[in-house]
């Protein structure tokens, strides 16, 4: 190091980096290689989805039916919301506004939350309408004047279940893991660490965060739009 | 510094999110029409072009290297073999009358 100059190159670049530029562009390729592999695994579960379907047309139309769309479709307008907010917290670091990126962070972070808040009932009352897939699987609708009545669903309604709790689930997951992200993210924020020179965290954090909403962008119309007969 | 990236405006960002709150407002509405067999093609294409919207202009992928950009593509082709080669298998098995299929 002795012979280093320290001024020669920015502080965040490593020394494996040509330049700034050239580091943030390995970022964002790793970045997406990763993204990749998401893809790929999201793209098992939609396989098992299409196969399950195909052989219980019948089973997915009316377990659809189960699904809340009002919840859904909320759910998919706060995760748009939050795509906004991400693309403007970045905007924010590229421009050098640290009040710009606390503030899209907070408020990526509170949509974030809202949307598994919504989850959670949702969840809630597919276990008290006996939907949850396994030894108590036993569909109950809830009437007009508030009572549960059972109902018959077709064979195959159970896969559909067992399909939904794990592709939901696994987004719910990685909306977790992308709350906890933005946290870390946010910290760094606050301590004023990005800026138009260096902010990759923020970058592909984004990116990951992106991702998750491109996931539910499927997930709504698969899952909770089938039968073109729903009554709203 | 001059290298860096393009910065997307706000107003194109703010154009991307209401288009994509347009097509969730016309993928629920298209749902609820009968198309028959094509409702959850009409729902897809939507859900693709939602997808593409997101990952050009809210992921920047425009912005990026080619080579980015044939990581991205290739991700999404290599989805398209495994559908494809998938129902390849399940879609014509009831074609020929194997027993015990």
């Amino acid at each position: 190091m002795a012979s280093h100059d320290a001024h020669a190159h920015h502080p965040k670049q490593q020394h494996h980096f040509y330049s700034m530029e050239q580091q943030l562009e390995a970022s964002i390729l790793g970045m997406w290689v990763f993204l990749v592999t998401e893809v790929m695994f999201f793209g098992g579960l939609f396989m098992a989805y299409i196969v399950y379907r195909h052989m219980y047309p019948l089973a997915w139309a009316e377990s659809s039916h189960e699904l809340n769309v009002y919840m859904g479709g909320g759910n998919t307008v706060v995760l748009i919301c939050s795509s906004l907010t991400m693309a403007l917290a970045v905007r924010a670091a590229q421009i050098g506004s640290r009040k710009g990126q606390i503030v899209n962070l907070i408020l990526t972070i509170l949509l974030g939350s809202t949307f598994l808040v919504v989850k959670y009932f949702e969840y809630k009352a597919k276990f008290e309408h006996g939907l949850v897939p396994g030894p108590h699987f036993d569909p109950h609708e809830l009437l007009a004047n508030g009572t549960l009545a059972p109902i018959h669903l077709p064979q195959g309604s159970e896969i559909f279940f067992s399909l939904y709790f794990i592709m939901t689930g696994i987004h719910a997951l990685h909306m977790v893991v992308g709350i906890a992200l933005m946290l870390i993210i946010l910290a760094m924020a606050w301590k004023g660490k990005f800026g138009p020179d260096y902010y990759n965290p923020v970058e592909i954090s984004g990116l990951y965060w992106h991702f998750v909403d491109i996931v539910w962008i499927f997930l709504f119309p698969l899952l909770y739009l089938l039968g073109a007969h729903f009554s709203l | 510094m001059s290298g860096h990236a393009p910065i997307t405006p706000v107003r194109t960002l703010v154009t991307i999110f209401l288009t994509l709150l347009v097509f969730t407002a016309v993928t629920v509405f298209a749902a609820m029409r009968d198309f028959g067999a094509l409702n959850t093609p009409v729902a897809l294409l939507i859900a693709v072009t939602k997808a593409s919207l997101v990952i050009t202009f809210f992921m920047a992928v425009r912005y990026n290297t080619p080579l980015t950009k044939v990581v991205v593509v290739s991700g999404f082709l290599w989805l398209l073999i495994l559908f494809g080669l998938g129902l390849n298998d399940y879609l014509t098995r009831a074609w020929i009358g194997v027993p015990g299929r």
